[in-house]
Formats: structure tokens, C-alpha cells, sequence
């Protein structure tokens, strides 16, 4: 599989990070080059294998169905890059 | 006068509880030479009333005859992945430039507890993502050893935790914490002549660690020999339930149970590694290693690690896999950075904030790691991967039915200079390969200084061990040194 520049702008587009006509281009190359050389993977019998989803096994805990936390309004706004009063500004969503 | 910058943790731990000298005494020389060393960029930001504070609170519980930590009176050096609370934490990234966390990381938090103090944050690959420290925002960190060609080109002090590195061999600080994902405490630990130890999946928790690839990055230590590793670890390690990934388990005595004499350890040396045209210094020093553990007492035998080959290249699917998904939360709205175009709406703001935001590796794993998550690719990358690290895995349960640890090299070469590998992003995702096969089993692995190149450049031996054994990779680490002789140390040019 290979990507064309079309697909670059898609992967752009879904990763939500902007970029350039330019850099568009030198990204075919590179992604390209990675793909590649990971679609080597491709050769290795799996039959029969489970995908990992632990590497240590391990299960995963339940704790009781309590509040541990909260009351940290101040804090969790302390690096907010714009707020309006209690709450996250970001621009207009609605027209 | 004592030298404070050539005590290691032990050392200083213990001069203080002896009454040596004062905790002070310790940060105020260190934090001098931590201040005098700017060439090396090894810190983004310094924080000499950090370590000041935590002194003066070890020197006053002695004073008071209370019980002293096991880190007490030791100044490190914090990786910046770890949040510190009310001290700027960048992960090397411009998109968290200013970001002041309110909390603190467990690990972090841990080793405040027993003692230690903060002389500042430690530069490193942006969002750990790199292997030669090239990749942050804040600018190369500088290793402070030199070829003995009699030039001064700038080496690579190794990544991501090449802040760590460079510090801890430039005699800055002692120890340091390390994160390591793909190799990033044991490649930087061999580049300049240290030891450092990722420990088993889990036993260090994550909270509060910067997220690069969840199910991979594990913290450890950094330090110059064996014991202050073992040392720092224990004070590092532990239960924390709020990493939903951290072992339920009690921290082992480490230090305690440091025991050099192998004897009836068997040591698998795997086929695997032995590359087509490896380093003919490498090669030799992998050698003396396999010499050093069976004088310990220790069997030495062949061994066969099969999917070795296709570790990098499932790394390079599961790592930037996950990165995608940990980096999406870095959207302009609840901190860090902004950009905010005239008139732009909402997505907009999104993706001219990461555009500004992320470095150039960032903006390449997460795009890659979109890609291999896509619809109709999926399977194709992402499911093969996790199958083939299943492989990977397995390969290592097959060895342990013959040894019980394992011996390679950590890096296939001595540092490479900076600027050397940028070319192709490929060229430095192999300097990994001897690392990551470790890291996707998650095994306890550790470095250790093996010897000195041609050029005159540190060199590391790699010794894997068994989920949860550390203490014999600890062991099998203190008998290497006991018997490398490894002295060399970087000139004083900075």
C-alpha cells in the first residue's frame, strides 16, 4: 500500500493538524518510505495468534462507585490559553 | 574540600546521614555546576530553590533525629515529561510551553517523598519521540563526551532522555529520571557512559507522566553505577491506583539484594542480534560482556530470539498507533498552546494549533499513527502489529525455558554526531533495534557502560531479564562493572 498526496492531505485532515501544499509533498515521500518498510510485518505467520493487549498480565481493578475527586474548578482552568469566567472559551461554533 | 559532583546517590546519601557534610551543601555546589554548564542545553528550566528547599528539609530532619528517605540530601534531574506541580512542564514540546501543572506525577511525587530535591527539568525528544534529543523545541541537548579525533563535532547524548544523559555524564546531578518507550533511558544511558534501568511494565507508575505510548512508556533511572539505579528505583516504584496499568506489587528490596556472584545463572546470548556488518567495536565489546558474566559463575548459551527483525517495524505501527490517540488531546481549548487565525472556526483553531504546536516527528508519528488507525488499514497494520508483538513476546517466554537473562548490546554504534541521522527518519528508527524488542515484551532491561570505541566513545552491554526480575538484571549489571573497569570520562569542555 502507498499513500498519494490526496491521502496525506485525508491523514491531515483526521489528525487535525494543518500543513502546507509543500509539506504535503515531502510527506508522500517520507510516509512512503516508513510504510514500506513496515509492511514487512506482513510476512510473518500469525495464524492463530492473539492480538497483545497486555504485556504484563494483569486485570484491571474495580474500585467502589465513589466521587475521588473534583472540587477543582480553579485548577482544572489554571492553563486554559483563553477562559471565560468558569468555563473554556473557544470561538464561535454556532452561526 | 569534598567534591560533591563526583558523589553518587549512595555516596551522598549516606554523607549526609552521617553528617559529612549538610544536604545543602550538596544542592548549592550542584546547582553551581548545573547553572555553569549551559552549553550542554541539558535543562529547559533550572529550579535551584527546589533543590535548596528539599536540602534544608533533609538537613532539618536530622538535625531533629527523624528517620531519613532512602534519596535523602540527593539533588536529580526531572525529565520534563514528569508534572511537577507549579513548574513548567514541556515534554520538550512548544504546544505545553508555559504549562504549570497543579498536580504532581506519582513517580515524581514518590521520590520527593524520600528525599530527593529537583535541580531543574531536563531537556529531551519532544513528546520523547526521537533518539538523539534532536527532536525538542527547546534545542539539541549536547552530549559532553568528544571523539579522541582531537575535533569537537557535537555528539548526540542519545534519546529521548538525553537531558538525563548528558547531565548525569557531565557530573551535573547524580542520578535523573528516565522514560523509556522504544529505548529511550538505555540508548541515552550507553551513548555516554552511564547505567540506567527500565523496569517491568507497571512497576513505576504513569500518572502524571506525559503520555507518548501508553502501553509501552515506562520511568526509570539514571545514574552512574549500578547500586544508585537500584537505589533510585526502589524509591521510584510502587502501587499507584491511579494508573490503572501499575502492578499490585510490593517494591522489592533492590539494593539490599544486590549480589554479583552469578552461579548458577544461565545468560542467553540471541543469534538475532548478531547483525549482518555489526560494529566490528560493538561486536568485540559484546564479547568481553559474555567473558565478564561467566567469570561472575555464570552459563553462558545460545539462544534463539526469532521475530527479532520485526520488533521495529510493530513498534513503529503500536507506538505512533498510540501517540495519535494520547497527542489528541493537545487541542488549544483546556491548555497549552493556541493559535487562533483571524476568523477561524473551531477545527480550524485545531489544526493551526498542533500545525504550530508539534515539531516535526510529532506532526510525522501522529500522522502515521492515523493512518495505520484508519478505516480499511486497521487490520492491515495495526492488528498484524499487536499480533507479531504477541510473537515477540512469545519468543522471549521460549528463551526463559534455557536462560534466565539475557546479553546484547544496547545500541548497535557509540554515539553518532548531531545532524548525522536527520536525513532519513528510517536511519534513526534502526539505532532502536537492539532496544524495542525489550520494551513491546515489556521486560526489565538495563544498561550498562561495556567499554570505550575506536573514536573513543562509550559503549553499552544490554541485560534483559524476566517480567519482575530486576534484581537479577541488577545483579548481572554490578557484575559487568565490577569487572569492565570502566573509568573514562568526558572532558571538562563546556
Amino acid at each position: 500500500m502507498s499513500v498519494d498526496k490526496d491521502t496525506v492531505n485525508k491523514i491531515a485532515r483526521l489528525s487535525r493538524i494543518a500543513i502546507s501544499d509543500a509539506e504535503a509533498d515531502k510527506m508522500v515521500g517520507e510516509l512512503n518510505g516508513i510504510l514500506a518498510w513496515v509492511e514487512q510485518l506482513g510476512e510473518v505467520d500469525v495464524t492463530g495468534v492473539e492480538p497483545m493487549t497486555a504485556v504484563i498480565p494483569n486485570t484491571l481493578r474495580l474500585r467502589d462507585d465513589v466521587v475521588t475527586d473534583g472540587d477543582v474548578r480553579d485548577k482544572v482552568l489554571a492553563n486554559a490559553p483563553a477562559k471565560e469566567g468558569s468555563f473554556f472559551g473557544v470561538p464561535k461554533v454556532i452561526e | 574540600m569534598t567534591d560533591f559532583s563526583r558523589l553518587g546517590v549512595a555516596a551522598i546519601r549516606e554523607g549526609v546521614a552521617d553528617g559529612a557534610f549538610k544536604a545543602v551543601e550538596v544542592a548549592e555546589a550542584l546547582n553551581a555546576r548545573v547553572s555553569a554548564a549551559k552549553a550542554l542545553n541539558a535543562f529547559i528550566i533550572e529550579t535551584p530553590e527546589k533543590a535548596i528547599e528539599a536540602a534544608q528539609a533533609v538537613d532539618a530532619d536530622r538535625a531533629a533525629g527523624k528517620p531519613l528517605g532512602k534519596m535523602a540530601g540527593v539533588p536529580i534531574g526531572m525529565k520534563d515529561l514528569f508534572c511537577t506541580e507549579g513548574v513548567q512542564t514541556t515534554a520538550a514540546s512548544h504546544i505545553l510551553e508555559g504549562f504549570v501543572p497543579t498536580y504532581e506525577s506519582t513517580v515524581s511525587a514518590n521520590l520527593w517523598k524520600a528525599g530527593a530535591g529537583m535541580l531543574g527539568k531536563l531537556n529531551m525528544d519532544q513528546f520523547a519521540m526521537g533518539s538523539s534529543n534532536e527532536t525538542s523545541y527547546f534545542g539539541n541537548v549536547i552530549s559532553p563526551w568528544r571523539r579522541n579525533d582531537g575535533g569537537n563535532a557535537a555528539l548526540a547524548p542519545g534519546g529521548s532522555s538525553g537531558g538525563s544523559s548528558s547531565a548525569i555524564a557531565a557530573r551535573l546531578c547524580p542520578a535523573a529520571t528516565g522514560t523509556d518507550t522504544g529505548g529511550s533511558i538505555r540508548q541515552p544511558a550507553a551513548f555516554v557512559g552511564i547505567s540506567g534501568i527500565k523496569p517491568t511494565y507497571g512497576r513505576c507508575s504513569r500518572w502524571g507522566v506525559v503520555a507518548f505510548a501508553s502501553s509501552l512508556d515506562q520511568a526509570g533511572p539514571m545514574a552512574r553505577d549500578v547500586r544508585d539505579c537500584a537505589i533510585m528505583l526502589e524509591a521510584m516504584a510502587g502501587f499507584d491506583p491511579k494508573d490503572s496499568t501499575s502492578l499490585d506489587l510490593p517494591v522489592p528490596a533492590w539494593e539490599a539484594g544486590l549480589n554479583s556472584d552469578l552461579k548458577g545463572k544461565r545468560i542467553g546470548i540471541p543469534k538475532e542480534y548478531r547483525l549482518d556488518g555489526i560494529d566490528e567495536d560493538i561486536s568485540k565489546m559484546w564479547d568481553n560482556g559474555i567473558a565478564w558474566l561467566k567469570d561472575a559463575g555464570a552459563e553462558i548459551v545460545d539462544i534463539s530470539l526469532p521475530h527479532t527483525k520485526y520488533a521495529l517495524p510493530a513498534y513503529y505501527i503500536i507506538a505512533p498507533a498510540e501517540a495519535s490517540s494520547n497527542l489528541a488531546r493537545y487541542d488549544g481549548v483546556r491548555f497549552g498552546l493556541r493559535d487562533l487565525p483571524e476568523g477561524a472556526g473551531l477545527q480550524d483553531m485545531y489544526a493551526a494549533t498542533r500545525a504550530a504546536g508539534f515539531g516535526e516527528e510529532v506532526r510525522r508519528r501522529i500522522m502515521i499513527g492515523t493512518y495505520v488507525l484508519s478505516a480499511g488499514f486497521y487490520d492491515a497494520y495495526y492488528t498484524q502489529a499487536q499480533k507479531v508483538r504477541a510473537l515477540i513476546a512469545r519468543d522471549f517466554d521460549n528463551a526463559w525455558a534455557s536462560c534466565d537473562l539475557i546479553l546484547a548490546p544496547t545500541a548497535p554504534s557509540a554515539a553518532f554526531g548531531l545532524g548525522e541521522k536527520n536525513a532519513d527518519p528510517l536511519s534513526m528508527y534502526l539505532n532502536d533495534v537492539f532496544a524495542v524488542p525489550a520494551s513491546l515484551a515489556g521486560l526489565p532491561a538495563m544498561s550498562v557502560p561495556g567499554g570505550l570505541s575506536k573514536e573513543g566513545l562509550p559503549m553499552g552491554l544490554q541485560i534483559i531479564g524476566k517480567a519482575l526480575d530486576e534484581q537479577a538484571v541488577l545483579n548481572a549489571g554490578l557484575a559487568i562493572e565490577q569487572r569492565s573497569g570502566f573509568t573514562a570520562e568526558a572532558g571538562e569542555w563546556w
